[in-house]
């Protein structure tokens, strides 16, 4: 299954890489709402949970982006059906699905978090740094499981681009909790941790329940 | 095969809700603190557990669907949901009103079970759009249950993780629910909820019968088109 996986998820990366779809379209995405969050709030810098607030907002209304586009080439393409023919374990399709969603949300936040840093942010990024890493991580994880479980459902729906943020949103609403609580100390002058251990819990435990929850079922999706 | 006990059923639900209404109004002490506002208590979370119970419940039955493919038991989760949306519309309504009488807002988001009610309602609202655009109906089914299973299994997270998002405790009159309600309150606010669910359980089988009922005649009537079409 591991090759499987690993050999779909290379053809993504590579496509991606080819194409430049996706990321690309994502980071000037936040970039753009970071332009509209400063006229918007009429603020030249932000901190604390404000600061934190439009990080996080930002960053799950542009993973919509990138989970709208997971299975597009794949359905318009009839690359499924030719995944269905082959003799191999249907869980690896989401395993691949979900690296390489989470392979594209790392190199979005490589782009989009010094930006941010650039633009908006007040205090200095580098003091909370370690843990902000941390927390960008383990949020990744949890939104690549939700995002390919939720681009595979409304991958069959006639109104797929309505369907995913109507989806993904609600469900991302405790990673935004644990995620945008954990990092709002980090943005305030000084930036010491607080409460950490608590929401990274949060964050680990959000992770874990929805990768078991799509393994589960994701089979489902795909018989035909 | 749905219709089954349905009269009892009804007749017990009837009953029982006549009787909750009774003591609300007639047995239940008034609440020394809110006054006459608080009866509404009586309707507003016995709706919220029975529409929660719902939403876990349905998950449960598309489990039963998927593990057996027998999709009977999608119609079922998928009424399931459908009554639970129904009874949360009204658990959001009640529970702005009581809010206003109770806080001076119409909206507190300060109050971790309603934020959470809110944003489970919000997820769910979402299985019509997914459902009914999802023309094949095996298919429509396997993904509907998929989704069912999912957000039936969010219920809890989000509830979890809205509460931690509350830092300093707002006084809760839902917290005393549990042991320092007194009791007469206690009975009433139990007879409540055994009629709410009596109510979900009798109108979730008349719509499950209903459709059923629906589904056969339009299978009579095609049949009595193609006969006709043999004839002539």
């Amino acid at each position: 299954m591991i090759r499987t996986a690993a050999a779909v998820l290379r053809k993504d990366l590579l496509i991606e890489w080819r194409t430049k779809e996706a990321v690309p379209a994502m980071a000037l995405f936040t970039v753009t709402v970071y332009v509209l969050f400063h006229f918007g709030l009429d603020r030249d810098s932000l901190d604390g949970e404000l600061a934190s607030g439009v990080l996080w907002v930002t960053l799950l209304l542009a993973a919509v982006i990138g989970v709208t586009r997971l299975f597009a080439a794949e359905r318009e393409q009839g690359g499924l059906d030719a995944f269905l023919l082959a003799p191999v374990d249907r869980t690896a399709m989401f395993v691949a699905k979900a690296a390489a969603l989470f392979v594209y949300l790392v190199a979005l936040e490589i782009v989009a978090v010094p930006a941010f840093a650039v633009l908006l942010l007040g205090p200095d990024l580098f003091d909370g740094l370690p843990e902000l890493v941390l927390i960008l991580l383990l949020a990744d994880v949890g939104l690549a499981a939700v995002g390919a479980l939720v681009s595979a459902l409304a991958a069959e729906s006639r109104a797929r681009e309505l369907i995913v943020p109507l989806l993904l949103l609600p469900l991302v609403v405790p990673l935004l909790i644990g995620a945008a609580s954990a990092t709002e100390p980090l943005f305030r002058a000084g930036g010491e941790p607080e409460d950490l251990g608590r929401y990274l819990a949060l964050l680990g435990g959000y992770d874990l329940v929805f990768l078991l929850i799509a393994l589960a079922v994701f089979d489902f999706l795909l018989d035909d | 095969m749905f219709s089954k006990g349905l009269r009892p059923l009804a007749v017990a639900a009837v009953v029982t809700t006549l009787a909750a209404f009774a003591l609300v109004f007639f047995y239940a002490p008034l609440d020394a603190d809110q006054g006459f506002v608080q009866k509404i208590f009586y309707v507003h979370v016995p709706m919220a557990i029975v529409a929660l119970g719902g939403f876990v419940a349905a998950g449960i039955m598309a489990i039963k669907h998927l593990r057996t493919g027998d999709s009977s038991w999608d119609l079922r989760s998928y009424v399931a949901i459908h009554l639970s949306i129904i009874l949360g519309t009204g658990v959001l309504i009640t529970g702005a009103i009581w809010a206003k009488a109770s806080w001076g807002h119409w909206w507190v988001w300060d109050e971790p079970v309603l934020v959470s009610f809110l944003i489970v309602f919000l997820l769910y609202c979402v299985y019509y759009p997914l459902r009914f655009s999802i023309e094949d109906p095996e298919r429509q089914a396997r993904y509907s249950s998929v989704f069912a299973i999912a957000a039936g299994a969010f219920v809890p997270i989000n509830f979890t993780a809205v509460r931690l998002a509350e830092a300093v405790t707002h006084p809760r009159v839902l917290s005393q629910t549990g042991g320092s309600l007194p009791g007469e309150m206690r009975l009433t606010f139990l007879v409540c909820i055994l009629a709410m669910t009596l109510l979900f359980v009798t109108l979730w089988k008349l719509e499950l019968t209903a459709k059923r009922t629906s589904a056969q005649l339009k299978r009579l009537r095609s049949r009595l088109e193609l006969r006709a079409q043999a004839a002539g």
